[in-house]
């Protein structure tokens, strides 16, 4: 095993050694246009790890565009968080800012997903605290496709507005998408919520947002694996065959209680000569004594 | 060595689900099975040279059959594929001409290679009437030609074939019968249009209906030269209005007109001279024409009043007097006569007889000879379209249970005869009155609860609109109801029903109250139509409560909560998103309010590919006469329509019990289930492949699996099947989903499993927090909360495509669970949900395999012993349903398709009694020759001590001496 590994890790070295001779060796012309987006250049897209971003000021939100703007691989999309109080209607809560990534196969993914949310207003803040005293629902709404928002379908999703209030407004977004369509939303607290819910009021005053992208994951494929079993089989009838026990380790249960019954037979036969010389002693009185009754 | 032990426990395996499949003599001990064959289009009499005493019918459900004309019996059956509708049926060989789209000529000998005419559309085809091979095949015309009738006039070699180009063009062809060649074509275009049918009145007189349904067109074809000749039917019949139907007739001069209030009988003089013979007020119905000799021809005319229906046959000879008059009672469940087949016979008088085959408006069918009824066929049951059950009543006192039972006598020779089966000393013709007295066991049957809860009533309801109940003992319809509020009126046009559900369940005063049951139905099929509403008694039958809604029905969900009386409170949804909640009174209200925070529901909506949660909320204030509540919607998940369309949605059992949150796996670990009752899943496929298997490349086809939570709208988990398309089944239980596709890449069907564990929970393993109280096993836990789950899948193939699938139920949920797969051979395999464990290994390890764990194959295997419905087949199989009994380790199966196929089942064997077969007597005998035998030795010992301490006393006399 651990001969094995070496040689695969020698060999490793070996064929990167090769690689990298090979690149040294030719002057490509290829314009490389995105480093860190090269390094994913092939990988599944089904595979991307969903991303976690706790949200603080955005670090590089508008930066974006600063790419090559042609870029027929990767651009900036924005797409505008709306949210709403109880009944009333929907107002912008905030911008969610995303990568779309094109595929040499014609799909296209959404990674890089970074949001910022606006400070609350102060009506709104009342509207939030009349929400919680009624123990209402907070509801958002998303586009379903990022591309022409706003000219298609929304995308909903609520939660019980006590739900959220911690140290300050704790959100947590799960984005379910496919391609450029947003699926659904899976909006709520970050952690538990208690029931019956309490009212409770954050201490501030301000949202504290998680925001992790999903694509969908491919389902695990049922292994061949009759042909290694067979392969298996043959291997081992040749292999290791369990040590031979001893033979009291085999057969101490039987031995035991023939040794007793060996014993038990030997006590009474050791009794026998003595009962048997006492038997006749009686009979030999006996005898006698019979004669005597039948007179 | 691990392959050997692999082996050996595979060996285990099957030997012990091979101990739980029945035994030759065990058949229809617990089970019955019974064959039908749907509501009858066309009835064929067998002639009576054949000396057959038969029918041949066409139904509704696709089955072809014959039927024994003295007993009603199945002689033989064929059930056809869905989408292989039987249009007609004739006789090639016997004497019997049709003139619809099979044409069968009349002067057929027998022998003879005849031709057989089939046309559609514009095509006809000839068949060889001996082997059914095509002789010929001719399209008449490339026009939307619609060829209404092929006649061949007596002793010539060719035919006419006469029908409509666009509804306006009347043509007609005169064909040569032998090799379909066009001999002769004449045209001529009516400039009102036609409507329907033509019926063919003479050698050269077809009779049709104008566009607006007011005119009747006679049409004259002699010679190839096409007149037209129309008359207003208000001219001929003064009290008509509205709009007049053809009646598809065989009638030689005569023609029958349905218009709204009756029916009339014309006859055809001649193109322009049309009399009226008889009107016949509604309810009525008529049958096709049976010829009795060259000129003459009989008719039926069945009449309804009120629970009798007065049977008349007439000659067409003389319409003015019956040959026969006959008058039946019927009970008056079986609607209004729908369709009449008349048969002639003759009498030992030499005379003329005529029997009747009469479809029902409940889909049964009557055979009616010499004014009664010979025998009835309740073939209604063909057609289920939902089912419930209810308990018996309780055996209450003064009911004598000696009445029912056998004599003591009875009953000990009964148990006399089992202890010498048991004991192989019975003859064998004891051996086949012990098997009768199982078959008729007394006990089964009883019209009372049982203490083990098999006997149960199985409610089912039909497409007629007719509420059977169905005892588990042996099938016999207890009750049957055909419900006024479900047929057709000038309030309801076209009912339609839907659901079965149970309204009450009286457990405090099940003495005095009967439990009912809510039938929901629907006027018409589109959702915005007004829904029906009908309360019916479960054990009677009688209907307590029957309307026809204002509002439409869209869902009907039955809650979880009862008002004081027991009934059980349901919403309905209508075509507007609001809900209603039933029953109306203040108390339901009022215990609905308090729930109503915690009221959620979702809407499918497949067409739009979105998925949407709602609560309920009041909108001003709440009227308490309505009880209309307004959605408010809360989440919507929407998929993309140019990748993914739903194909199917399934969800947990209302009624489902699980034992244990917690699941033992290997090292003493445990995994908790995540558990909810919200858990919808949702099978998704690409637009391409959502066709038949093969419409699309494994490229362009995928399956997408969801799991999603309609509380909270969130997706727990979904999950990507490249290659793979429907169609889909699924069954979701406990914290598990089953569904059933087909994989094109493979080639081959496969079922995948996804089971759902809860990590939040994790940490109450620990034993501190648990013995601190620190634990949160009682908290209630909240949709709201971010769920933190894992999920274990695995793929299997499966050899067998799927019509339905279900899962065992039981009383506590104990027992393991059977998945009950119905086959594309109309069986129902039970199969060990342990197969489907995603944790299987190649290579479990020892902890694992006591567990119980399988080692991983590529397949789920198929035991012959596992067929639920062992020999049998449920032809025609579309739903399974089980029911928890009393007994724990049980289940009751229903099955239902054409036939119906009633079962119970043991997934982990009765642990938990004994068998029914089990011999008392034996036991009993075993006791006693016991006792017996302990009193013997008893007796012996004491004689032998006695003894003994005699022969000491003697000694101790003789030492004193």
């Amino acid at each position: 095993m651990g001969s094995s590994r070496g040689r695969s890790l020698v060999l490793f070295t070996l064929s990167t050694l090769l690689l990298v001779s090979i690149a040294g060796g030719l002057q490509s012309d290829e314009l490389l246009q995105d480093d860190e987006e090269f390094g994913l250049e092939g990988g599944r897209p089904a595979a991307d790890p969903a991303l976690s971003i706790p949200t603080r000021p955005p670090i590089r939100g508008r930066s974006d565009p600063d790419l090559p703007s042609g870029s027929p691989d990767s651009k900036s999309v924005q797409f505008s968080l709306e949210h709403r109080f109880g009944g009333s209607g929907f107002s912008p809560a905030g911008t969610f800012t995303a990568r779309l990534k094109s595929w040499s196969h014609g799909g296209q993914t959404l990674t890089k997903l970074r949001f910022s949310r606006n400070a609350l207003t102060e009506e709104e803040k009342g509207a939030f605290e009349r929400l919680l005293k009624e123990d209402g629902y907070y509801t958002i709404r998303v586009p379903s496709n990022v591309l022409n928002a706003p000219g298609r379908d929304f995308i909903f999703s609520s939660v019980r507005a006590r739900c959220i209030p911690r140290d300050s407004l704790d959100e947590h977004f799960v984005i379910h998408t496919d391609g450029v369509n947003i699926m659904a939303v899976n909006y709520g607290s970050a952690g538990a919520c208690q029931y019956p819910r309490m009212l409770k009021y954050p201490a501030k005053w301000s949202f504290t947002s998680f925001t992790v992208l999903k694509n969908s994951e491919q389902a695990p494929r049922t292994p061949t694996f009759a042909e290694e079993l067979l392969a298996g089989e043959d291997g081992l009838v040749e292999g290791v065959k369990p040590p031979e026990k001893s033979f009291w380790a085999k057969y101490w249960m039987y031995l035991i209680p023939l040794v007793f019954i060996v014993l038990n037979a030997m006590t009474q036969a050791m009794n026998m000569p003595e009962e048997q010389a006492a038997g006749q002693s009686t009979q030999a009185q006996r005898a006698p004594s019979t004669t005597v009754r039948r007179r | 060595m691990a392959i050997r032990a692999c082996l050996g426990l595979m060996i285990l395996l099957f030997s012990s689900t091979i101990s739980t499949a029945l035994f030759e003599d065990q058949v229809g001990l617990a089970d019955w099975h019974q064959k039908y064959i749907g509501k009858v289009k066309h009835a064929i009499f067998h002639t009576q040279k054949t000396g057959r005493k038969r029918v041949v019918v066409s139904t509704e459900e696709n089955v072809v059959a014959s039927l024994d004309l003295r007993t009603g019996n199945i002689f033989w059956r064929h059930v056809l594929g869905k989408i292989d509708c039987i249009d007609q049926v004739d006789i090639a060989l016997g004497k019997s001409p049709s003139k619809s789209l099979l044409h069968a000529p009349a002067n057929m000998n027998v022998g003879k290679d005849n031709l057989i005419l089939v046309f559609g559309g514009s095509l006809i085809h000839a068949l060889s009437s001996t082997d059914g091979q095509i002789v010929w095949r001719k399209e008449l015309s490339t026009n939307s030609l619609e060829i209404q009738q092929v006649f061949q006039p007596r002793d010539s070699d060719i035919f006419y074939a006469l029908g409509f180009i666009d509804s306006s063009e009347f043509v007609a062809y005169y064909v040569n019968y032998k090799n379909g060649e066009v001999l002769q074509q004449s045209k001529a275009s009516f400039k009102s249009g036609f409507c329907g049918e033509a019926s063919l009145a003479s050698n050269d007189v077809v009779v049709a209906l104008d566009a607006s349904r007011t005119y009747l067109v006679s049409i004259s074809f002699r010679n190839g030269v096409i007149t037209f000749q129309q008359t207003y039917i208000p001219d001929l019949i003064p009290e008509f209005s509205g709009k007049a139907t053809l009646l598809p007739s065989k009638y030689n001069g005569i023609l029958a007109v349905d218009i709204a209030s009756s029916i009339v009988l014309l006859r055809v003089k001649g193109v322009n001279e049309l009399e009226i013979i008889e009107k016949i007020n509604y309810p009525s119905a008529i049958s096709d024409v049976l010829p009795l000799s060259k000129e003459q021809q009989a008719l039926a005319i069945l009449q309804h009043d009120e629970s009798r229906i007065h049977i008349k046959v007439k000659f067409d000879t003389d319409l003015t007097n019956e040959v026969l008059k006959e008058t039946i009672q019927l009970d008056g469940q079986r609607g209004n006569v729908e369709k009449v087949f008349i048969n002639n016979y003759i009498r030992t008088d030499r005379t003329h007889g005529f029997r009747v085959l009469v479809v029902m408006e409940d889909h049964s069918l009557l055979l009616v000879q010499q004014g009664e009824i010979v025998w009835t066929r309740e073939d209604g049951l063909a057609s289920i379209v939902d089912s419930t059950t209810s308990e018996l009543p309780v055996e209450k006192e003064g009911v004598s249970v000696a009445e029912v039972e056998h004599s003591l006598f009875e009953w000990l020779k009964g148990h006399f005869l089992k202890l010498k089966g048991t004991l192989m000393l019975a003859s064998p013709d004891e051996v086949a009155a012990i098997q009768a007295i199982r078959l008729k066991s007394f006990e089964k049957n009883k019209m009372t609860r049982d203490h083990n809860g098999f006997r149960k009533l199985i409610i089912v309801l039909t497409r007629a609109g007719k509420i059977l109940a169905l005892h588990t003992g042996d099938g016999r319809v207890v009750w049957s109801v055909l419900l006024p509020v479900l047929r057709e009126s000038e309030t309801c046009g076209n009912p339609f029903v839907l659901n079965v559900y149970q309204w009450q369940v009286p457990h405090h005063r099940a003495m005095h109250e009967n439990p009912s049951v809510l039938v929901i139905g629907r006027c018409g099929h589109n959702f915005d139509a007004p829904g029906i509403f009908s309360i019916v008694d479960a054990y009677t039958g009688k209907v307590h409560n029957s309307l026809v809604l204002e509002h439409s029905v869209r869902h009907v969900m039955p809650l979880p909560l009862t008002d004081s009386t027991e009934q059980h409170l349901h919403i309905v949804i209508d075509d507007n998103l609001h809900a209603h909640l039933y029953p109306k009174t203040s108390d339901a209200v009022k215990i609905f309010l308090d729930e109503m925070p915690n009221v959620y529901w979702y809407s499918v909506e497949v067409g739009k590919n979105i998925i949407k949660g709602y609560s309920l909320e009041i909108k001003g204030e709440l009227d308490m006469a309505e009880n209309v509540f307004q959605p408010k919607e809360l989440w919507s998940i929407v998929f993309p329509s140019e990748s993914e369309t739903i194909a199917l949605t399934a969800t947990r059992k209302m009624n489902e019990i699980v034992h244990t949150q917690a699941k033992i796996v290997a090292d003493q670990d445990v995994m908790y289930k995540y558990i909810s009752k919200n858990i919808l899943f949702v099978a998704t496929v690409a637009p391409k492949a959502s066709g038949e298997i093969g419409s699309a490349t494994p490229e362009e086809a995928w399956l997408y699996a969801y799991l999603i939570d309609t509380v909270s709208g969130r997706i727990l988990h979904r999950v990507s099947h490249q290659g793979a398309q429907g169609p889909i089944h699924a069954v979701v239980s406990e914290n598990w989903v089953v569904y059933h596709y087909f994989n094109l890449r493979a080639h081959r069907h496969e079922m995948s499993v996804i089971e759902i564990y809860d990590q939040s929970r994790e940490d109450n393993k620990d034993v501190w927090k648990l013995v601190l109280g620190k634990h949160n096993l009682t908290a209630p836990i909240s949709s709201y909360s971010k769920p933190d789950v894992t999920v274990k899948s695995q793929s299997y193939f499966f050899t067998h495509s799927v019509k339905s699938m279900a899962v065992t139920a039981t009383a506590k949920g104990i027992t393991s669970k059977q998945l009950l797969i119905g086959t594309i051979g109309d069986q129902v395999l039970a199969l060990d949900k342990r197969f489907l464990d995603p944790r299987r290994s190649a290579n479990p390890t020892q902890s694992e395999k006591e567990e119980g764990i399988i080692p991983l194959t590529d397949s789920l295997p198929i035991v012959p012993q596992s067929y639920v419905t062992h020999a049998l087949q449920v032809e025609g199989l579309r739903g399974i349903v089980t029911t928890p009994v009393k007994l724990e380790s049980t289940t009751l199966v229903f099955s239902y398709g054409v036939d119906l196929f009633f079962t119970r089942i043991a997934p982990s064997r009765t642990y938990d009694s004994l068998t029914e077969d089990f011999s008392y007597a034996l036991l009993l005998l075993t006791i006693v020759a016991l006792v017996a035998a302990l009193l013997v030795t008893w007796a012996l010992s004491e004689r032998k001590e006695l003894g003994e301490k005699w022969r000491y006393k003697v000694q101790l006399s003789v030492l004193d001496e």
